[in-house]
């Protein structure tokens, strides 16, 4: 079903959504997750997620003040709705009980 | 201070972004895009910051970001067309001057638009009630003859059609159609003469024509079976049951086997019956030779159905190879059949020997052409009068932008506005086009066989979106001029809009019209005064009161005894064919070279033909009376006969007596004519014998003297009576006869001189129209001038100067050209003609002329006589 199951990128956004809080418009979501993936990420890729997520209900947005920046463009902000947040846990939680079956051993660098 | 330049992303980019953005998602991605288009500039310049931009654009472009095409906003669209209706309406009727040039203007030019669309619509329609259309094909024959120009030809040989379908392969039906059958049929004491077709018994097959009685597939098998039309059966047989009944042609009893629903009137091929092909006994001579020769192509019409999976190419392939292999016999000749389908026959280039109707397709290109120019000269005067009164409409215009009219919304209005206008206009081309309708059809016989040119539904529709299409042209560059005002300046200050910034543009708009106005004009002139100049054209010999009676068959010694008697008739002539008007009657002519044989005219007349038409004889004499079964020893000849033969060194004296054979007969030249015209003019004269007959069974000349020329032809019909009451007198005077002869260059004459009318009418309007706008723009202008003493004179010559200017130039691009393409291209297919007068070419620019200082001087002194203090006081 549609909007149960959430993709790696798409993960990683919402947690990037998340992190910056209240300063998450498409830019910055791009900058950060290219500062921290250490991979190059494109525009038009993000804002096919965001707009997807948006579909799903895990985010909402809204538009924020006129800047001078921007040719003078408003920027969309993202927030995590309720589903998004419970998305996010889910995510979180499924791993780490995966993790704790994990045996110390196999981890250990020889 | 020197402003530092940002760079700026392309704004083409922007739009196309703007233009395929859904609205909600748009200010986020332009907004993104322009970030990281600053910040590229920052970091890489502004050359690949602006090549990423526009790659991100276009990588933007996927199914999310697209907008739907939806009818946006069906409600608002709904309003503002009503909008548009309700406003053009009142703007309509506002300006009722300026409307009404514009309707008078399109509809007059749109009218001919109709005509020229039924006409077309007409012959794509030919044939159209055939199945198979597709696969229908005809042979055509491609005749070579060393020294003789190429012949292409609509008839093939009989044998080519037997050869056909034993050796192609891939054809599904072939019928073979054989023209002229014509005979008096006789039922009981009855006698009609009929014409019809022969065809062999497959024809059903190729041609889907209904029959109402009778075996399609049997139907024509037997020898002497005839397949009536309705239409002929009941001109034989009134309303009685047609079949197995017996039609007697001469001495031989056909049998009716089929009765056929009527033919369309468009179709190419036409016959009021069929005749079953076996009827013909093939082992008697023929006119041309064996009936089942190859070389015999001029009577024979094969048409065939491929199967369904045929390419027309492979048997093209197969149509060349056997030509190949028959072409061996005759040593100087080959005859050449390719195919011709069925729907390029009607419209088309025409070829000798047709079965019915074809139309050149280039002179339907070219009334097409001709047609689209005038319309569009028409649009022209509505472009040209809209954008004179932006003046007027520019603030309408600049409020509703302020209202919030965008920019499409703006040339909506414009184009439904002009499209109305246009419809008002197809209202009274449409009336127009059923008066011209009947002009054309009643131009020649011909045509009206040709064209029904009837309104029907889909011709209607036809109609509708030709006007809306004209108005849509018409409409376009003032929509897209007054979309482009600047609302805030507009309203600011009209005046200071620079209106007539398109001035030279409309100034070459009216030379455009002028120049075509002239060359139609002209044209018509050159072409009157030539077409005049053939008819009053010496001939060399006289046609003045000479009456030329078809006999169709008839002895013609009681006849002649008869027509003697009455006082009117002076002398009385027989000639086996009217020559001068068209139709020629040849033969092979030797001199003393066997090599050396050329196509020659002939004529078989009596003795009274030559002193009757007053031929001029250079040397010899006349024909002396011969009994009927004397055998042909003498013939007269023409000066350029002797010349083309080099008989007597050119002496005319010395080829008297001179031997030379026509047709393998040995004849000796009596008498050498001065040369006359045996063809039209467009011919040059040809080599020309005389033979002699005393019955050639074509025509009697009568020469009538008399004040009462209707009492004379009504006995002359009382005695025609006696001896034929079959077929009704057809008799015609030599003069009328020359005259329908050049009847295709009458009509030519008649359409072009309609075209300009049309021209002048349109160009008119539309000079008038500007008149109008540039005299109310300087009316102030005027006024001061003449509160500071000008003159009347003077104020006329200062306003109609410019105008003037403009006809001037028209008439020094049209006049010349004109000239050129009679002089190097016309009149060059003529071999005798009358050189271009110089004063005719001056006839059309005096008439244009004429009417141009009419319409200027009339709204110049209108405004010039104007009482200077009542425009001054409204300020």
């Amino acid at each position: 079903m549609k909007g149960t199951h959430l993709g790696e990128f798409e993960e990683l956004v919402l947690l990037t959504i998340a992190s910056l809080v209240n300063d998450a418009y498409s830019v910055a979501i791009c900058d950060e997750l290219g500062k921290h993936a250490k991979r190059s990420v494109k525009l038009g890729v993000v804002h096919a997620v965001l707009n997807r997520l948006e579909e799903k209900g895990l985010v909402k947005s809204e538009l924020g003040e006129a800047t001078a920046t921007r040719g003078g463009k408003r920027k969309r902000f993202y927030f995590l709705t309720g589903a998004g947040k419970a998305s996010l846990i889910r995510a979180k939680q499924l791993r780490d009980e995966l993790w704790q079956k994990i045996p110390n051993l196999i981890l250990k660098p020889r | 201070m020197k402003k530092k330049k940002i760079p700026q992303p392309p704004s083409w980019a922007t739009k196309f972004l703007q233009w395929y953005c859904r609205p909600e998602l748009l200010e986020d991605l332009q907004g993104d895009l322009n970030e990281f288009f600053e910040r590229n500039v920052n970091t890489k310049g502004a050359f690949i910051a602006r090549l990423i931009y526009i790659i991100d654009v276009f990588k933007f472009l996927r199914p999310y970001t697209v907008r739907k095409p939806s009818l946006h906003k069906p409600l608002i669209r709904k309003v503002m067309l009503a909008n548009y209706i309700k406003t053009s309406g009142r703007v309509i009727m506002r300006s009722k001057l300026f409307s009404g040039i514009n309707i008078v203007g399109l509809a007059i030019s749109m009218s001919v638009g109709l005509l020229v669309i039924a006409f077309v619509s007409d012959l794509y329609s030919y044939d159209s009630e055939l199945k198979n259309k597709d696969r229908i094909f005809r042979i055509a024959t491609l005749d070579e003859h060393a020294g003789q120009p190429n012949m292409e030809l609509a008839s093939t040989s009989w044998k080519a059609g037997i050869l056909i379908k034993q050796k192609v392969p891939g054809i599904e039906a072939m019928t073979i159609l054989r023209r002229e059958f014509r005979g008096d049929a006789k039922i009981g004491e009855a006698t009609v003469p009929v014409t019809g077709l022969y065809a062999n018994e497959d024809f059903f097959d190729v041609f889907s024509f209904p029959l109402l009685k009778g075996v399609a597939t049997t139907a024509l098998k037997e020898p002497h079976s005839l397949v009536l039309t309705e239409t002929t059966a009941k001109k034989l047989f009134g309303s009685q049951d047609v079949m197995g009944k017996i039609v007697k042609f001469d001495t031989i009893n056909y049998v009716v086997t089929g009765l056929m629903k009527d033919l369309p009137k468009l179709s190419h091929i036409n016959f009021e019956m069929l005749v079953s092909l076996s009827s013909i006994d093939i082992t008697k001579p023929e006119a041309d030779g064996e009936y089942l020769s190859w070389t015999n192509i001029y009577s024979n019409y094969v048409y065939m159905l491929l199967s369904k999976n045929t390419d027309p190419r492979s048997v093209t392939a197969a149509l060349g190879k056997m030509s190949n292999e028959e072409n061996t016999s005759p040593k100087n000749r080959k005859i050449l059949l390719s195919l011709q389908s069925i729907k390029r026959i009607a419209i088309g280039t025409p070829k000798a020997n047709e079965i019915g109707p074809v139309m050149d397709s280039i002179a339907v290109i070219i009334m097409a052409a001709l047609a689209f120019v005038i319309i569009l000269s028409a649009c022209f005067n509505y472009t040209n009068l809209s954008i004179a009164r932006s003046l007027r409409r520019s603030r309408e215009v600049g409020i509703r932008k302020v209202i919030g009219a965008r920019r499409s919304q703006v040339i909506g209005q414009f184009i439904a506005e002009s499209v109305i206008i246009s419809l008002c206009a197809l209202f009274f081309a449409f009336c127009i086009f059923l008066l011209l309708r009947v002009q054309f059809l009643s131009f020649d016989p011909e045509i009206e066989k040709i064209f029904s040119l009837d309104p029907s539904p889909k011709l209607i529709l036809y109609f509708v979106l030709l006007a809306i299409v004209v108005g849509t042209i018409a409409g376009f560059l003032p929509a897209l001029f007054y979309s482009k005002i600047n609302a805030v300046q507009v309203l600011k200050d009209a005046s200071s809009m620079k209106v007539f910034r398109h001035i030279s543009l409309r100034k070459a708009l009216i030379v455009i019209q002028y120049t075509l106005s002239l060359i139609f004009i002209t044209a018509t002139i050159i072409g009157y005064n030539q077409y005049k100049s053939f008819l009053r054209f010496d001939l060399g010999f006289t046609t003045q009161n000479v009456l030329n009676i078809n006999m169709q068959g008839n002895k013609d010694d009681v006849f002649v005894k008869e027509l003697s008697a009455i006082p009117a008739v002076k002398d009385i002539s027989k000639s086996l064919i009217v020559s001068s008007v068209g139709s020629i009657y040849g033969g092979m002519m030797k001199y003393k070279d066997p090599m050396d044989s050329a196509m020659v005219d002939l004529n078989y007349i009596d003795d009274h033909y030559l002193p009757m038409h007053n031929y001029k004889f250079l040397a010899g004499r006349n024909f002396t009376p011969k009994p009927k079964d004397a055998p042909e020893t003498e013939v007269v000849v023409n000066y350029e006969m002797i010349r083309r033969f080099n008989i007597g060194h050119n002496n005319p004296e010395k080829a008297i007596g001179e031997m030379v054979s026509i047709d393998n007969k040995k004849m000796m030249i009596i008498g050498v004519l001065k040369d006359f015209h045996y063809g039209t003019i467009e011919n040059k004269i040809d080599p020309v014998a005389f033979k002699y007959s005393p019955e050639p069974y074509g025509y009697i000349n009568v020469k009538v003297v008399s004040t009462n020329m209707p009492a004379v032809l009504t006995s002359i019909e009382t005695i025609w009576k006696k001896i034929d009451k079959v077929h009704a007198l057809d008799a015609k005077f030599y003069d009328d006869q020359i005259v329908k002869a050049y009847g295709q260059f009458s009509v030519m004459l008649k359409v072009i001189g309609f075209f300009a009318f049309l021209a002048i009418c349109i160009s008119s309007l539309g000079m008038f129209g500007m008149v109008i706008y540039t005299m109310e723009k300087r009316l102030k202008e005027i006024s001061i001038r003449k509160v500071l003493g000008a003159g009347e004179g003077a104020l006329v010559y200062l306003l109609s100067k410019g105008f003037l200017i403009l006809l001037f130039i028209a008439a020094l691009i049209a006049l010349p050209l004109t000239w050129l393409f009679f002089d190097k291209l016309v009149l060059v297919k003529f071999a005798y003609h009358q050189p271009i007068q110089f004063g005719e070419v001056f006839i059309g620019l005096l008439i244009v002329a004429a009417i141009a200082f009419l319409m200027i001087g009339i709204q110049t002194l209108k405004i010039v006589r104007a009482n200077p203090a009542n425009v001054l006081k409204n300020e």
